[in-house]
Parts: C-alpha cells; structure tokens; sequence
C-alpha cells in the first residue's frame, strides 16, 4: 500500500508542474488526434462515431458500450494529454518563461489563441459539439454576471433571465428590423454587408437596454438591505415576461424568429472573454471590493468612505449589462426567442451554476457554468432524470461545501500563466 | 479656532431622548475622553458625529461646514475616521484589503479604469497599497497583510481597524473603546499606539474608554456623560475629583 500512495503522490507531485500553456498544448494534440485519427478509432472500438460529450451520452443511451467509450476517452483525450504534458514539462515550462517576460497582454493573448484553436477543433467535430460550446460559454457570461450580484454583492437577485430576455429581444429587433426581410418590420434596411460589424452594437444595445431595466429595481431595492431585492427582481422577471408577451410588434409569445446567423464561435468566445476579463478586472480593483465590503458590514463600509448605494448600483447593472450582452447572443445562436425560454427554470439554472461552482469568485462561475451545462447535455438522454441527478449534485455539494466548489478565490491571470518550475532549475 | 464644533446636539429614538444638548469643541491635535456608565450614550455621540445618526436637533460644524444630514461615506472623507466598538470588519477580506478600501474616496481612476484595467488604474491602486504597507508597518502588523481577518487573533484585529480607520486620512479619530477585551500587556500596546498615532500624525483623538486608567493617562480633557448629558467636564485631575462623576460610577455614599 505504501507504495501505492507514494506513487499516485508522485504522480502528482508531477503533474502539478505542468503549467498552464503544457495543459493547453496537451489538450490541443489531443483534439487535433481526435480531428484526424478520431472516426477510425471510434470505428475500430465498435463505437457508431465519435463519442459526442466525451461518451456521455453513448454510455447512457447503450450502456453496453461503456467500456469501449471509457476507452475512447482514455485512448483520445487521457493517454495524449497525459503523455504530452508530462514529457514536455521542461519544455513548456521554458516557453512560459520566455512567455511571461512579454506584456502580459501578449502572454494571455497566446493562450487564450491555443485555447480558441482547442475548442474550434473540438466543436468542428459536429454541428452539435458548436451548439454546446456556444450555450456553454454563455452560461459562463451570465453565471459570472450573476455571482456580481449574489456572491460578490450578497443580495439575491431573481431578474437574470429578466435582463437576458431585454437583452435578447433588443439585439434581436435591431438585427432582424435592420438586416432581415421580415414581414413584421419591413425590408431589408442596411446592406447585409455591414451586419457582422454593427452586430456588436446590437449586443451592447442590449447590454444597455438590460441595465436601463436594472434601474428599475436598483434604485427601490437599495435603499436597505434584505430580502427586498429577491422579492422585487422576481416581480421584474414577471413583468418582463408578461410584456414581451403582450407586444405584438415581437409576435407576442409566438417569438421571434429569423435572426442572421452572426452569433459563430470565434464571436460568442471573444465576447465571454471580454465579459470574463471586465467583470474580474472590476472585482479585483478597490472599487469592485467595495462590494465585498458592502456585503460583510455595510455601516463599516459607509463609516470608511465608500459609498455604499453607488456601489451597489453600479454593480447591478454592470451584471445586467453582461446578461443582456449574453441573451443577445443567446438569441442568435438559436436564431429564434420566445418570452417563456427566461422563465424560472431558467433562472433555477443559472442559480444552481452559480451556487455550485462557488460564491465570490471567478474560477467557481467558470467551473459552475461548464460543468452544470456540459452534465446538463450529457444527461439529456436520462430525460426526466436529469431533473433529479443535477439537484441531488447541488445538495451534496450544499452539505459539504456549502459555499460552492471553488468560492472566495481571486483569479490572478499572471500567476495562473507563471512557469511551475524555474526555468533552468531540475525540480 | 476648533476643527470640529459640536452645539446643542439632541437625538431621540422614538421617545427616549439619548443624547441631551451634547456640546464639544475639539481643537487639532487635542486628546479627548468620553467617559460614563454604559448605556450613557457615548456610541450614540460617536454615530451622531459620524453620520450613522442625523441628530434629532443641533449642529455639528466641521471645518465651518454645516456636516449634520450629511451621509456617513460623505462625513467619513470629510475628515472624521472611527473605531467600533464591537470590531466591524469584513470578515472574509484581508489585512490589506481592508486598508486598501479606506481609501475609496480618493480613487480616480472611475469605472472605466475599473472594468478595463487601465494604467492609470495600476498606478493609483500601486500608491494605494504602498500607503497601505505604511500604514501597516506603523501598527506593527505588516507580515499579516495577506492574512484574511477572520483569522486573527484579536488584538491584531483591533490593529487592522485601527490602521483602516486611518487610511481615510481623517483629521479627527474617534475611537470607541479601544481597549476593550485586552489584556494589560496588549493594553500598554495600544496606548503606545494612540499616543505614536497622534504624535506623528497630529490626529485630534476623541476617545470613548471604561478604563479610566487609559483615559487618565492619555487625555488632556475628558467629558463625562450619564444618561445622555455631560454631567462633568475638565482635567483628568478635576475629573478624578469630581462628585458627581463618583457618583455616577460608583452610586451615591449614602447608597453604598
């Protein structure tokens, strides 16, 4: 036995000087292995095709593959991956040196290349994969808005969906009437051409229009503390979704559909960079930990110079910002809305990604939003099940972290790109 | 001429009157004592004077600048800095953290510079934490800056308020009774402390104290309050003298 434990240490021990640019260079050689090589060996192992969600779903649908799609994920992601990062270890750690030396913007704008080349290969497997990774990387834009408000702030909102919803429906009016020969708002107005780059104007459009709807319940909620403001974002979520249904030019509940397809991944990845790189600059400047010290004494906070109603305000719709940014491009991915998708299941959602992955903190949003919507997917096969599994995760994970899985931890971009071992060093 | 001019200040809860024409004029540089039995009245003052209260009447005036009505951020970057009495801290921040955010009112950088981190940003937030350390280094508890408070024991939990309250850059400290729950080796420290604070910065210190020993030794005025009105004002000498101020803390003769 002791040996046993000596060596997984070890293992370890090894695996923990990999930095972050060997991870991502390892994931790289494994999804390009699985871009050329992957067909023949899902062939080979008796598998239909290549395993969608990493087997998951295979698993789930014929439990009698198991063991071949466990041994595809070993042999296409596990084995690589282990064997490049590992090996490489000096070699990587080297360039991260070298890497680190450059302004740090160009040191996160290389990994940040070598991630994006990751998951394009990855999603290029099928339709299905962009899909997920789309909606995935938007639950990351809205979980970490959220946590703004509920882990950073402390109060408890109920409105995101509220905000995606104007959001949404504000990016969507302004591509569709603009771009789109649509009989409700006409015809084409601009030329299609100009599209891709007025896109981004649609989303802010929306950002601010979801910011100007997060005024509304700011400025009565944040006169005291409590539960006020729960009791009021719900109201507002209520009065979205019964508005949007009432509005005939957005065809009512029969939603809107029709919206150009401008929403790729290179688009919805730049735009949860940007959503994840403000929203940590923000929580990691004076004024942003100003909600930290809001949130633990507010009479401590006033008595210290900060002003603690401003604070809170500007949190506020700075999250609502990034939800709408993120429900506009909700709507384009599936190029169809209607009032009853930012319902309170969507809100349980994002809730649970915030909750599970951890309050107050940005590594916990991320890992919160991916695994709750990849788990989502992968056990879409269990149908009504899935309802059942994904609750039982948040409770076992309420007992024995009940602060989420990752919580109160800064993301420092510099330090996670460091090199793990001195350069010319052996350990 | 006083930096800070207290009149005829009153504040009531409901219909019990706290705080009965409450009057001081504190010069620079001057250490003040409040003392009185508890419930006199004394954190009352301190929340009046720091904008947590509006008084119910009366005027406070600082710099010649009518403060009362003001909100307490606004108060605070004004000038007046404080203690709690029961350590207000933000229990899952750090040591540095803490005293980095009492410098909130001299940020510049705005929220662009916040949300895109600016250089203009890193510059201001560098000057921030260099003062900071400073401040650190003065209360003696520089090694703990990365410790998150929660952890501390609690005399260097008094400190970190002590070094917070300070990062406000205030003219006048007012602190509520910061010997509380110490022992006489950490008492001796954080007079060492007050008097080091005052002599270097040349703060005007009101100081609200249960040990009279404390307020003997530090003040050069000390006012007396029970049940909301100062009953006795003067030296620590004609304090210490003062029958009505024996009464008060200790009953009457005839009582005993």
């Amino acid at each position: 036995m002791p040996v046993k434990v000596r060596t997984s240490r070890n293992l370890r021990a090894s695996y923990s000087r990999v930095p972050l640019l060997g991870w991502f260079c390892g994931a790289l050689i494994a999804v390009t292995l699985e871009r050329f090589a992957g067909t023949p060996i899902a062939l080979a192992l008796g598998l239909p095709k290549i395993p969608v969600l990493f087997g998951l779903d295979i698993m789930l649908k014929k439990p009698v593959l198991i063991p071949n799609a466990i041994l595809y994920v070993a042999l296409v992601y596990g084995l690589p991956m282990g064997v490049t990062t590992r090996s490489s270890i000096s070699l990587t750690n080297r360039l991260a040196g070298r890497l680190i030396r450059f302004p740090i913007a160009i040191t996160v704008a290389v990994h940040l290349a070598l991630l994006y080349t990751t998951l394009h290969l990855w999603a290029g497997i099928s339709d299905y994969r962009a899909l997920v990774l789309k909606l995935t990387l938007i639950a990351v834009m809205l979980t970490l808005s959220l946590n703004v408000i509920n882990g950073y702030m402390g109060e408890f909102s109920c409105s995101h969906p509220g905000f995606m919803a104007l959001g949404a429906y504000c990016a969507s009016v302004f591509t569709v009437g603009l771009f789109v020969d649509d009989q409700f708002f006409g015809a084409v107005f601009l030329p299609p051409a100009l599209g891709p780059f007025l896109f981004p104007v649609a989303l802010i459009l929306g950002g601010f229009l979801a910011s100007f709807g997060a005024l509304f319940v700011a400025i009565p909620s944040f006169r005291t503390r409590g539960d006020y403001l729960a009791i009021i974002s719900l109201a507002f979520l209520f009065i979205v979704k019964s508005l949007i249904e009432n509005l005939e030019f957005v065809r009512g509940p029969r939603g809107l559909s029709g919206q150009p397809d401008w929403a790729d991944l290179p688009t919805v990845f730049l735009w949860t960079v940007l959503c994840v790189w403000s929203i940590n600059n923000f929580v990691r400047s004076t004024l942003g930990k100003a909600l930290n010290a809001v949130r633990d004494n507010e009479m401590a906070a006033s008595a210290m110079t900060v002003d603690t109603r401003r604070t809170k305000i500007v949190a506020f719709l700075f999250a609502a910002f990034w939800a709408g940014v993120a429900g506009g491009l909700f709507a384009h991915v599936l190029r169809y809305v209607n009032p009853s998708t930012f319902s309170i299941q969507n809100l349980a959602e994002v809730l649970a990604m915030v909750y599970f992955g951890g309050l107050n903190s940005v590594y916990g949003s991320i890992v919160g939003a991916v695994s709750i919507s990849l788990l989502g997917e992968a056990l879409r096969p269990l149908e009504i099940f899935k309802w059942i599994i994904i609750p039982l995760l948040l409770i076992l994970v309420m007992i024995f972290r009940p602060t989420g899985l990752i919580a109160f931890k800064d993301l420092d971009v510099a330090s996670l790109l460091r090199p793990k071992q001195n350069p010319d060093g052996e350990v | 001429m006083p930096i800070l001019r207290v009149q005829n200040m009153s504040h009531d809860f409901g219909g019990l009157r706290a705080v009965q024409d409450y009057a001081v004029e504190i010069e620079m540089g001057q250490i003040r004592g409040l003392i009185g039995p508890n419930g006199a009245g004394k954190t009352t003052i301190f929340n009046l004077l720091t904008g947590i209260y509006t008084p119910t009447e009366g005027e406070i005036v600082l710099d010649g600048k009518r403060i009362n009505g003001l909100p307490a951020h606004r108060i605070a970057s004004m000038g007046i800095s404080r203690t709690f009495q029961n350590l207000l801290l933000w229990r899952h921040m750090t040591v540095l953290e803490h005293v980095k955010m009492a410098h909130y009112s001299r940020i510049r950088y705005g929220l662009f510079g916040a949300f895109f981190g600016t250089t203009k940003r890193h510059k201001e937030e560098a000057e921030i934490e260099g003062k900071a350390y400073a401040l650190l280094e003065m209360m003696g508890i520089r090694h703990l800056s990365d410790q998150v408070v929660l952890n501390l024991p609690y005399g260097a939990q008094r400190r970190v308020e002590m070094a917070r309250a300070l990062a406000t850059e205030p003219r006048i400290l007012l602190l509520d009774e910061p010997t509380a729950g110490m022992n006489p080796e950490e008492l001796g420290q954080i007079m060492e402390i007050i008097r080091r604070v005052h002599d270097q910065l040349g703060l005007a210190v009101l100081l609200i104290e249960h040990r009279l020993k404390v307020v003997m030794e530090l003040c050069e005025r000390i006012q007396t309050l029970n049940f909301g009105e100062v009953i006795a004002e003067g030296t620590p000498e004609e304090i210490q003298n003062d029958p009505k101020v024996i009464d008060a803390y200790l009953g009457k003769e005839s009582l005993i």
